[in-house]
């Protein structure tokens, strides 16, 4: 009975990440690659698992070692746990997808400074189990992917007519969408989509989140 | 020497308005949109983010070809500029707390929000990788900090008109910050190809 629970609170923790607390479109945080690296679905797919990737083992990492951390130099701490996680998947990108690594390597060794990551570690993970810190760190990353994608899917299919490289609409792209204007309107665009989806069927004010860092 | 300045000068241009952190290589956006809604911060930031990007540009560098480069440990440069980055802000926090508190209550704010933003960890990274010597890195540091400046301004001189403008109800706030911000980017594009490097 018990184990049936906690199901349950890990699938909600998971839910939180993706809906209520989306990085990207709710919280409006770590907005960087979301513009940066969504010109294809591949490269948008990759920087999205490599998040997913980064933000479940340094939730992990945190939880486990939180009754030795010192809450003092907790921040300094962090940061040294989640550089360590992103020079691992540097590495790891930089050997195996060499491709994709040229094109967003850059923002891949910009993780580190993602306030979106330490948020997570600070909020939740220093103060809870590791198995708990490890599903709210894979909700909130899987959010953060699924942004990605979808941001990636409209700007991939609209600015060069394919979808993950196979062509689809066959006929003269609208060349702005791969441009770096076209990813700040697809992001504009999609934020003002998900707010009306807000008023219009959930009754919310539809603030588009408080605009953090 | 005066190929040299030459060279100085165009790799500034090309770093705040080819390619302009915000608006081509859309770093440091959290911040951007955070504190581009009054003119007042977005000045306050800018003074302060140029002047932590020159200073961490310079020791990243020294730190860099000094240190890492002798000891072959160029691998961990992610967590050293982080590490440096931070503790320089920190640092600076401090001991401007102490020395001046008048700029302190003016700027120390900033300087907070600072060891957060992505340009201040990537021009360390885009410095090491493209092999630029001391100078080079100073007005590569200098170029970027200007750039994010001039965007932010631009920025906030505009959100300070749109608060008054009437935009659909879904679209307010971020929304169409979004949207204008990529119009202006569009601008930048104009400034493609004025330098070739």
């Amino acid at each position: 009975m018990e184990h049936h629970e906690e199901k349950i609170s890990y699938l909600q923790l998971i839910k939180n990440g993706v809906f209520k607390e989306n990085t990207i479109f709710r919280l409006v945080i770590s907005l960087c690659p979301s513009i940066a690296v969504t010109n294809s679905v591949r490269n948008g797919f990759l920087l999205g698992m490599a998040v997913l990737f980064v933000q479940s083992m340094v939730n992990t990492t945190v939880a486990l070692l939180r009754r030795f951390i010192h809450p003092r130099i907790r921040i300094p701490i962090f940061m040294l746990i989640i550089s360590g996680w992103v020079s691992v998947v540097d590495m790891i990108m930089a050997a195996y997808a060499r491709a994709a690594y040229k094109e967003i390597g850059l923002y891949v060794e910009i993780i580190v400074a993602f306030a979106s990551i330490l948020a997570r570690a600070e909020m939740f993970a220093s103060k809870n189990r590791p198995l708990a810190a490890f599903f709210d760190g894979f909700g909130s990353g899987l959010g953060f992917m699924i942004a990605l994608v979808v941001i990636s899917f409209f700007r991939e299919l609209f600015g060069s007519g394919s979808l993950a490289g196979i062509p689809i609409i066959h006929a003269k792209p609208l060349l702005i969408m791969i441009m770096p204007a076209g990813g700040f309107i697809a992001v504009g665009l999609l934020m003002g989509f998900f707010n009306w989806i807000d008023i219009r069927f959930y009754g919310g004010k539809g603030a588009g989140g408080a605009a953090g860092h | 020497m005066s190929h040299e300045f030459l060279k100085l000068f165009e790799l500034f241009i090309a770093a705040s308005v080819i390619n302009n952190f915000v608006f081509t290589r859309f770093l440091g956006l959290c911040i951007f949109f955070g504190v581009s809604k009054k003119m007042e911060t977005a000045i306050g930031m800018s003074i302060t983010f140029t002047a932590v990007m020159v200073i961490s540009a310079a020791l990243s560098w020294l730190i860099f070809t000094y240190i890492m480069v002798p000891l072959e440990i160029t691998f961990l440069k992610i967590i050293i500029f982080i590490g440096v980055v931070a503790a320089f802000v920190q640092g600076a926090d401090t001991i401007m707390r102490k020395v001046s508190p008048g700029l302190y209550y003016k700027l120390g704010v900033y300087l907070a929000l600072i060891s957060t933003n992505c340009i201040i960890v990537a021009v360390p990274l885009i410095n090491a990788e493209s092999h630029y010597n001391f100078l080079e890195s100073l007005s590569f540091g200098l170029g970027s900090g200007i750039g994010f400046a001039l965007a932010l301004t631009i920025m906030a001189s505009i959100r300070e008109k749109l608060e008054l403008a009437d935009v659909p109800r879904p679209f307010k706030g971020m929304p169409i910050a979004w949207v204008t911000t990529a119009l202006i980017a569009l601008a930048f594009t104009g400034f493609s190809g004025l330098i070739t490097l």
